[in-house]
């Protein structure tokens, strides 16, 4: 298992993709946002928290095709899924493999791109750790997406339609924490929900994403 | 016959109007594709028989 | 196949009676209300509809359920079948609803928890069927939408409950609920139970048709691929 992540967390870095990519995907969103909504501070300010939950939830889910698509491409799926490994273990490490090497750079970056949108000075713990404790669900959420379409031609658009409904829970309560904690106002419940979401949906989730896996590899 | 229906005669009719349109639309578009799947699996049976 | 070519003229029938006497009881014959004037008259529309969008969800939840067990394929077809009819359900109850929001609470839309948790309700159902679409092998899409249908449903109620927590909202609490009487009239009240009698035997009739069409389109896959394969 273990072997299964380096080996994943090697093939992303070194591919170059979701890596950088996302990153930088979600500091443009960022950009773009001012620049759609004018330049009063005091906008910004109001709105940081949940514009940033945003662009981390669509930076996610630019990169979530690529858990499965290589792979498949290129038979070791197949291979994977005959291992002598339970399949929950293997969807359960693939997505921690996207965590790592996508929600926790963009929850290390939204710090950094608070700053550019005026975020207060007391959302910033907010923010990190709303976006610390809600994007392992992302990355739950979206590898049972990735598992369903696996076996289709030109998935993506299909991939944010599916995955994007699942997202709403997460999305709410995340920016409502750190919308709250920016407001000063107390934050812990929803932050408390954040987290029951994240932790069930990672003890489940990986049983739906391996089913739909050994569906589409029948 | 006509109902009253005050200042929002067209809010009421609307509504009506929409909803009418839509179900009549679904109806419509099931009724027609089961007329059609019908008559299309009947020729490719009638196909198998000769 | 027989039973149901045999029930669907009656449950059509039935729907449509249903449907005409209670709309139009609804619609020429009840009074307006004393606060909300003639748009009271949308009640018959919006409540059915938005009854028959959450009950079609159940209705497909249980039908993947069904399939996932005991592979019964007309069950998966009937999932298949009541996604569209749904989703026309869950567009009427939005729609009406705007409709009747703008001129009592002077807006079309608001977020208030009911209409945020229907558009997302909508949104599901849309998911749903573009997977439908999107795969060929009916079997494998059969599976594929039932997991998520069931996955969806978990987090169609978990969406629920983060909507009521984000917003607390301008609709009103449910005017349906057992004691109906100190909230609604009688004389809206039969009228209404009429239409939603009917709306519910539309989706059955329209889910019975839909359904018979689904078969019909395997058998001829069938019969085709047998052909070519001869």
């Amino acid at each position: 298992m273990i072997a299964l992540l380096l080996r994943d967390l090697r093939l992303s870095v070194r591919s170059g993709g979701g890596f950088g990519l996302g990153l930088a995907f979600f500091l443009l969103v960022t950009i773009l946002v001012p620049l759609g909504v004018g330049p009063e501070s005091a906008l910004h300010a109001r709105i940081a928290a949940g514009i940033l939950w945003i662009g981390a939830l669509l930076a996610c889910l630019l990169s979530l095709d690529r858990i499965f698509a290589l792979d498949h491409e290129d038979g070791s799926l197949d291979l994977l899924v005959t291992a002598p490994m339970p399949l929950e273990g293997i969807v359960a490490v693939k997505a921690l493999a996207h965590w790592l090497v996508t929600g926790l750079p963009l929850t290390l970056a939204a710090p950094l791109l608070g700053v550019l949108l005026n975020l207060p000075v007391h959302g910033y713990p907010w923010l990190f750790v709303s976006l610390l404790v809600g994007t392992p669900a992302l990355s739950v959420i979206g590898t049972f997406g990735a598992a369903l379409i696996v076996g289709l031609k030109r998935g993506g658009l299909l991939l944010s339609l599916l995955v994007l409904p699942l997202y709403v829970p997460t999305l709410i309560y995340g920016a409502e924490a750190a919308q709250r904690g920016a407001d000063g106002l107390p934050a812990l419940v929803p932050l408390a929900l954040l987290a029951a979401i994240s932790a069930g949906s990672a003890a489940l989730l990986p049983f739906a994403s391996a089913q739909a896996l050994r569906i589409n590899l029948r | 016959m006509m109902p009253e229906l005050g200042k929002y005669a067209g809010a009421v009719l609307g509504a009506y109007g929409l909803s009418l349109l839509l179900i009549a639309g679904l109806v419509g578009l099931s009724v027609w594709q089961a007329v059609r799947m019908h008559a299309r699996l009947r020729d490719v049976e009638e196909r198998g028989k000769e | 196949m027989q039973v149901s070519g045999r029930f669907l003229p009656w449950v059509a029938g039935l729907a449509a009676l249903c449907l005409v006497v209670g709309l139009i009881w609804g619609f020429f014959l009840t009074p307006d209300d004393y606060r909300q004037g003639a748009t009271v008259k949308i009640i018959f529309l919006h409540v059915p509809s938005a009854l028959v969008a959450i009950n079609g969800w159940m209705v497909m939840l249980v039908a993947s359920l069904i399939w996932l067990i005991r592979r019964h394929h007309v069950s998966a077809l009937v999932a298949k079948a009541a996604a569209p009819v749904g989703i026309t359900m869950t567009v009427i109850a939005l729609m009406t609803g705007a409709i009747w929001g703008q001129p009592m609470w002077g807006t079309w839309w608001a977020w208030d928890p009911r209409l945020t948790s229907f558009l997302i309700l909508f949104m599901f159902y849309l998911g749903y069927i573009a997977l439908w679409q999107a795969i060929e092998d009916p079997d494998t899409a059969a599976d594929l939408t039932s997991v998520l249908c069931m996955v969806g449903s978990v987090f169609a109620i978990l969406s629920r409950y983060a909507v009521l927590f984000w917003n607390q909202g301008l609709h009103q609490g449910a005017s349906l609920s057992m004691d109906k009487q100190q909230h609604m009239s009688d004389t809206y009240w039969y009228p209404l139970v009429l239409c939603m009698a009917g709306f519910m035997l539309l989706f059955l009739a329209l889910v019975l048709l839909r359904t018979r069409t689904e078969v019909r389109r395997r058998r001829l896959q069938a019969l085709i691929l047998r052909e070519r394969m001869a």
